[in-house]
């Protein structure tokens, strides 16, 4: 019961960190500057989560846990996080679209766990519904100016749905840690594809959405069975606690 | 400088709330923390102070410091105990910012939160707020970005003085 909770918990964390950390990647390489901003303003939102998450995390564990001993010194198996979320920022299309995919995501989740039975919870998914409205928002701007933007533009977006999709699924699959959260998930998943159906027609990307690439979806996140891609992250993310345990600046 | 024979028993909220009214957010130097209304609360218990404070942004980066100020600020007064909880619900709000606070928010450059709250909602490509321009005080201004120099401000410029300047959202 209590392991459940610190499960989730984590899993709630790790979406948040690996996220922030991948859109942090972009600091200094944005298109423009104040897009460079947004996306890194949105990184600082979503390593906030985490931080929340992984305190609550550390306190149900006990025994000296911390934050950071959550964020840096645990191992690739270890992270619950989604597939999503680690997956390469590509080009601005692919991020933007990963974007929105957690964003709405979240947004629909965060509504629902702002009532959640556990306290700690619902008060971090309250505080941190604010800050997911204005990152939905701006990305599902941004999906819609890139789709029904240039040939190229709506030629990368289509790219990026192909690259993409097959990891969506896998965010409205419970874990057996999220079974007893009381989210209802087939409520969630059917919400989020219709607002992303109707992002998507918005787009000019509708039709493909429902014609190619929709049937297979991978898994494995929640559970520690991850893409290539989340040991690298990890490499970097935790190279100084590794070079230097303990060291504090 | 109070002196160090202080203790809880001899002291009222009062009097600690304006200690912590010389407390300012790194960030936007001259706002205090009272002004900002993160302080939700001192409680006196039987040895210990303690202080709760409430985050604007989750991830704000002046929490860990302004955390620390407290409890150092506290300590020079002769409180050997400070505790500094920070809750996060109820959320904070740019509603709990202070009528002071906004003026001199306006008068250090920064447009403060407009009086009505219009916060972030999912409507789409949304007509961006009228914000008052805090130097030429003209609305005639346009958003530049949504997301600023920190987490609680947006970016703006006036058309008519046509200083760029920073406006701290509704929240």
């Amino acid at each position: 019961m209590k392991q459940a909770l610190i499960d989730y918990t984590l899993h709630l964390a790790d979406n948040s960190l690996i996220l922030g950390q991948r859109n942090s990647e972009w600091c200094g390489h944005g298109p423009v500057l104040e897009q460079d901003i947004a996306i890194t303003n949105i990184s600082l939102d979503l390593i906030g989560q985490a931080r929340n998450f992984y305190q609550y995390a550390a306190t149900l564990i006990g025994n000296g846990t911390t934050e950071d001993s959550l964020a840096y010194l645990r191992k690739e198996r270890e992270f619950k996080n989604c597939l999503l979320v680690e997956q390469p920022n590509g080009d601005w299309a692919q991020t933007i679209l990963r974007q929105f995919f957690f964003s709405q995501y979240q947004y629909l989740l965060f509504e629902q766990l702002q009532n959640n039975k556990d306290d700690q919870i619902a008060a971090i998914a309250e505080k941190s519904l604010k800050e997911v409205t204005y990152h939905l928002r701006w990305s599902s701007e941004w999906v819609i100016r890139l789709g029904d933007g240039t040939e190229e533009s709506h030629k990368r977006m289509l790219k990026a749905i192909d690259e993409l999709w097959r990891y969506t699924g896998e965010m409205f699959m419970p874990a057996d840690y999220e079974k007893d959260t009381g989210i209802d998930f087939e409520k969630m998943k059917v919400e989020w594809n219709q607002k992303v159906k109707t992002i998507f027609s918005e787009a000019s990307l509708i039709p493909l959405l429902e014609g190619r690439g929709a049937a297979f979806m991978q898994t494995g996140g929640k559970e520690g069975k991850h893409t290539e891609h989340l040991g690298y992250i990890l490499t970097e993310l935790q190279y100084m606690q590794r070079a230097y345990p303990g060291c504090e600046w | 400088m109070v002196s160090g024979v202080m203790t809880i028993h001899t002291i009222n909220k009062e009097t600690i709330y304006s200690y912590l009214e010389e407390i300012n957010d790194p960030e936007v130097p001259v706002l205090s923390i009272i002004d900002l209304g993160i302080v939700r609360d001192v409680r006196m218990n039987k040895e210990e102070l303690e202080v709760i404070i409430t985050p604007t942004y989750t991830g704000c980066p002046a929490m860990d410091m302004i955390t620390a100020t407290i409890k150092i600020q506290l300590a020079t007064l002769g409180f050997k105990k400070v505790k500094v909880t920070q809750a996060l619900s109820p959320a904070w709000t740019t509603e709990w910012m202070s009528e002071e606070g906004k003026r001199k928010l306006k008068e250090y450059g920064i447009a403060p939160p407009n009086p009505k709250q219009q916060v972030c909602d999912q409507k789409l490509f949304a007509e961006a707020e009228a914000v008052q321009c805090p130097h030429c005080d003209s609305y005639h201004t346009h958003r530049i970005s949504e997301f600023g120099s920190t987490a609680c401000k947006a970016l703006y410029q006036c058309d008519d003085c046509k200083e760029p300047f920073d406006y701290f959202k509704c929240h």
